[in-house]
């Protein structure tokens, strides 16, 4: 969704999104409640967002028997741990047990090309409309960020209609769709980011004879490296994390359902197979974890530069 | 896992990755070679046609036709004018559908970004505010299936057997009785919502706390100076110094809160008077093939994002007049 980049501070300017501004004034004056309560509080609502989580890690050690006899505090008191779960709901033989090691191939097939080509499309769009000259670019713009407020429910009985009757393969199904609604917020983003480069820049490459291929090429896209890597993140936690979208285009089966289609299925006709719902969830959450904590500031700098999809 | 089911997939993979080649190979090669006359048209035109053709073949026509299919019948071959939505508000159970998105659309975005901007101010400035604030930002990665799993376990309840859920094991704890969360309507759909606050509140801590990074700090120790306790700075100078920050995450989301689907879809399938228009939408669309009615839902969640995103929209310029 579209989020005012000017009333926001610039992403530059946040050496370190996530941590306390070290400036010497700020630091002097203490803007925060002060006091026991305060930290309290603080630790209260930290305790209350890490909890549930923390409670299915452990449980998805713990022996299906413990799982279903006492609750997963219980397990400091009794530590007994396997890794039984996880061997079970990542290849189990039968296919009541999740056979999430297939499902998760299937999201990594969808997202790495549902990632890297709304980027490269972006930024060529991006380029042009920030450093191309031609008629009616502001309106080609605003056309593009307006598109950002159409929910994709919007499009999705149409798409299938087509993908149905022209027999687009499963797979370019999933990655044409998340390409398609990828683009008015990346061409956005990356917008901001390029109509900021020095205008200096490009016109020293004209001079010297560049042409635009080179000058995208050569001067730009070294430039725009972190704006790239922000949109890549966002994109790849969407599409990883989506559920909709998967269980619209793809077939729903082994061959080709995303993890989050698998453990969706397996909440709504296993729900009471915890041992299963646990590991499986945790499976499904560590691959955008790692990215996330290993990118988190590339993350928060695309999330203040003024943009999150919806 | 029958690893030679693998295979095939990974060629798949590598034909899509051939395909970004390709089309970045393409795309470089048209700008290089286009021809010397009207060069810089043919060039932006190049860099341009990928994007503008998917968005046009990908969303704006079939945006266009599903605003024409919700005036259609169920199998999109008659014109039934506003039948569609007739119906929509006068079948009960859709009335709930309606209902139960509205409560989300109110609290979700107003619980969230209060706990966000309450957490904001509580760690601001505090030694473990970096550690802090990554811990309620987590969530923001887990895909909203992984989350709607997590609180289902939490919410877990069992009759007459020793809680496993760590909700009711606290009420327990509190000489309560043990409740069924997830199905007890309409109470139902308040626990559902705790789960996207429960996403959501990271956002919110963390552009709102960029914000009040950037109140200038003058402006803070005047209020100092003037004797300002913790409850009026808080309330006379934080908040309307962030007021445009505020006004970005409540709306960004409200957004994300009315198309809410999956949370939903995990936790309770739409069952139990918890279903929200998105839902029901898929559920219209393709599972009962009435392509009318999911049509004039997505044609409504659209209609619904408007009047928010007028309102942001209302509120940059009123700040550019000022």
């Amino acid at each position: 969704m579209t989020t005012n980049a000017a009333m926001l501070p610039t992403a530059e300017r946040l050496a370190d999104p996530m941590g306390p501004d070290n400036d010497n004034m700020g630091s002097r004056v203490r803007r925060g409640l002060s006091g026991r309560g305060a930290s309290v509080a603080a630790i209260l609502i930290a305790i209350v967002w890490t909890l549930p989580t923390f409670g299915l890690f452990v449980t998805s050690f713990r022996p299906v028997k413990d799982i279903n006899s006492s609750g997963w505090w219980t397990f400091f008191a009794h530590p007994n741990l396997t890794f039984q779960n996880y061997t079970d709901v990542l290849f189990g033989a039968s296919t009541s047990s999740g056979r999430l090691a297939s499902y998760a191939v299937n999201s990594l097939v969808i997202t790495i090309p549902a990632v890297i080509l709304p980027v490269a499309i972006a930024s060529f769009a991006a380029y042009a409309l920030a450093w191309g000259h031609f008629k009616g670019r502001d309106w080609v713009y605003i056309g593009i960020f307006a598109l950002q407020i159409v929910p994709l429910q919007m499009a999705l009985i149409p798409l299938l209609q087509v993908f149905t009757s022209t027999h687009t393969p499963v797979f370019m199904r999933v990655w044409l769709a998340h390409t398609c609604f990828a683009l008015p917020v990346g061409v956005f983003l990356l917008h901001n980011f390029m109509s900021e480069l020095p205008r200096e820049v490009f016109e020293a490459a004209r001079v010297d004879g560049a042409g635009h291929a080179q000058i995208f090429r050569k001067i730009v896209l070294p430039l725009i490296v972190p704006a790239l890597a922000s949109l890549a993140i966002f994109q790849f936690l969407w599409v990883w994390n989506d559920l909709l979208v998967a269980l619209v285009f793809s077939d729903g089966t082994e061959k080709s359902a995303p993890i989050t289609q698998r453990l969706a299925g397996l909440a709504g006709t296993r729900g009471n197979d915890w041992q299963r719902l646990t590991s499986g969830a945790f499976v499904s959450i560590v691959v955008p974890l790692i990215v996330f904590l290993g990118l988190q500031r590339y993350f928060v700098r695309g999330l203040l530069a003024g943009s999150v999809k919806g | 896992m029958n690893f030679a089911d693998q295979v095939p997939k990974l060629g798949t993979l590598l034909i899509g990755i051939a395909i970004f080649f390709a089309v970045v190979a393409l795309v470089l090669l048209l700008v290089d070679r286009a021809p010397k006359r009207n060069r810089e048209r043919w060039q932006i035109g190049f860099l341009l046609a990928p994007a503008v053709l998917l968005l046009l073949i990908g969303l704006v026509i079939p945006a266009i036709r599903t605003t024409i299919l919700s005036f259609m019948n169920n199998d999109g071959t008659k014109f039934v004018g506003f039948d569609n939505f007739k119906w929509m508000f006068t079948t009960p159970d859709i009335r709930v559908v309606l209902r139960n998105t509205a409560m989300w659309v109110i609290l979700g975005p107003l619980v969230a970004t209060s706990v966000g901007l309450v957490y904001a101010v509580l760690v601001d400035k505090t030694k473990f505010e970096k550690l802090a604030k990554s811990l309620i930002f987590l969530p923001m990665a887990i895909s909203f299936v992984g989350a709607g799993i997590i609180w289902k376990f939490v919410y877990a309840g069992r009759v007459g057997k020793n809680e496993i859920g760590l909700l009711n094991q606290l009420v327990i704890a509190a000489h309560g009785t043990p409740w069924a969360w997830t199905v007890r309507a309409p109470w139902n759909t308040l626990f559902l919502i705790v789960v996207m606050v429960w996403i959501q509140a990271g956002f919110a801590t963390v552009v709102l706390s960029a914000a009040i990074k950037g109140i200038p700090a003058d402006t803070v120790e005047a209020a100092r100076i003037d004797g300002a306790n913790s409850w009026q700075m808080f309330w006379q100078i934080t908040v309307p110094s962030i007021r445009p920050a505020l006004v970005v995450v409540v709306v960004t989301i409200s957004i994300a809160t009315l198309k809410v689907f999956d949370i939903v879809r995990a936790m309770t399938g739409g069952n139990f008077d918890t279903s929200v228009v998105a839902n029901e939408m898929y559920n219209q669309s393709f599972r009962y093939n009435e392509s009318g009615h999911g049509a004039a839902l997505a044609l409504l969640l659209f209609l619904l994002v408007l009047p928010i995103v007028f309102y942001q929209v209302r509120a940059i310029r009123q700040r550019r007049e000022i």
